[in-house]
């Protein structure tokens, strides 16, 4: 049993991307879109808390979201996986639930 | 054009469909006059609900479904009263919507 | 909507609550939602966690602020067969508030373990 969780706040002003990882297990996915894409890309200050989370559990990015905040050409952390709508269907239907951190 | 039903020689608004717009408006002839307009004569049993879904709505600020008050008057008045039969009898328009109105209340939540 | 639903096909339900009430509202519409929802006999559950514990905070007056107060709407829910509340331990402590103060019976879940409650559900909806 797993669940896709949807963070789709910027982690700098909303606490929810901290608020989720703190209750998922391994099983679990996170996919960041929106406004939440911001710290998609390496150098941020969130590198080391989203490297210890990809050690276990699947990250991914919207990658719509990147292009249209001018952060597509920058080079993602390792260990997040970029997808495009279609990917992000996907995702959808691989897991069991879907929790959108509103 | 506003709404409103005109109750001892006050005007009281009310939203289209007839519902007080305050609560803090009602007063017994507000049921008298809404009855009035609905061709309904209330007697000691409509009454029995209306002041119900007062006491209701006082201590959890909203207007009950209709299944949970039918089991919530089964159980003040006993299990003959706990079904749909009666209240309709008493309130054909719907209980929950038509003794809501009579009692001041809003429309219940969950009735679309 | 005076008719109960019947026949479908029972799911399980969890809505988790996460924000102050009364700044925005989140808490007023996921409480609306759960009484709306219950006329459908679905198997409602309700988690708090974060800041989502205040919704149940004892003594809340929102006279002066001239909103509705439907805090006590809460102690309603066991009448619409929603009697599976629960509240993170951790969210109440970071928040200097204990099950003393809330205003219904809840269940306390610790952090680690709101994973498995919600691994139990078919849909998720988070306010």
């Amino acid at each position: 049993m797993s669940t896709l969780n949807i963070i789709n706040k910027s982690p700098f002003e909303k606490r929810t991307l901290d608020q989720c990882l703190s209750r998922i297990s391994k099983d679990d996915a996170v996919i960041l879109i929106e406004d939440a894409v911001v710290v998609a890309m390496s150098g941020t200050s969130y590198d080391s808390q989203l490297k210890t989370a990809t050690a276990d559990k699947k990250l991914y990015v919207l990658t719509p979201d990147l292009e249209a905040r001018g952060l597509a050409d920058r080079s993602l952390l390792d260990g997040l996986t970029a997808v495009d709508y279609k990917g992000f269907v996907a995702l959808v239907t691989e897991h069991d639930r879907v929790h959108s951190w509103l | 054009m506003s709404n409103s039903i005109e109750v001892n020689g006050k005007e009281l608004a009310t939203d289209e469909e007839g519902y007080l717009e305050n609560l803090a408006d009602w007063e017994p002839g507000v049921a008298n006059v809404m009855a009035e307009i609905d061709d309904c004569e209330l007697t000691d049993n409509h009454w029995e609900v209306i002041n119900f879904l007062r006491e209701y709505y006082e201590e959890y600020q909203i207007a009950p479904a209709v299944r949970v008050l039918t089991k919530a008057i089964g159980k003040k008045l006993g299990k003959e009263y706990g079904n749909g039969k009666y209240l309709y009898e008493l309130y054909p328009y719907g209980p929950a919507k038509q003794a809501c109105k009579y009692a001041g209340l809003p429309k219940p939540t969950g009735c679309v | 909507m005076e008719e109960e639903y019947s026949g479908g096909v029972e799911k399980k339900f969890i809505y988790i609550n996460r924000r102050v009430p009364h700044g925005t509202a989140y808490a007023i519409e996921s409480l609306e939602t759960v009484l709306i929802g219950a006329a459908f006999d679905q198997d409602v559950s309700m988690l708090f966690i974060d800041d989502g514990v205040f919704q149940l905070k004892k003594d809340q007056n929102t006279e002066s602020i001239e909103f509705k107060n439907f805090s006590k709407a809460y102690r309603a829910l066991e009448m619409y067969d929603v009697e599976k509340l629960y509240v993170e331990t951790e969210s109440l402590q970071e928040r200097g508030l204990s099950a003393d103060d809330l205003l219904v019976g809840v269940e306390m879940i610790d952090r680690a373990r709101v994973n498995e409650l919600i691994d139990q559900q078919d849909v998720v909806l988070s306010f």
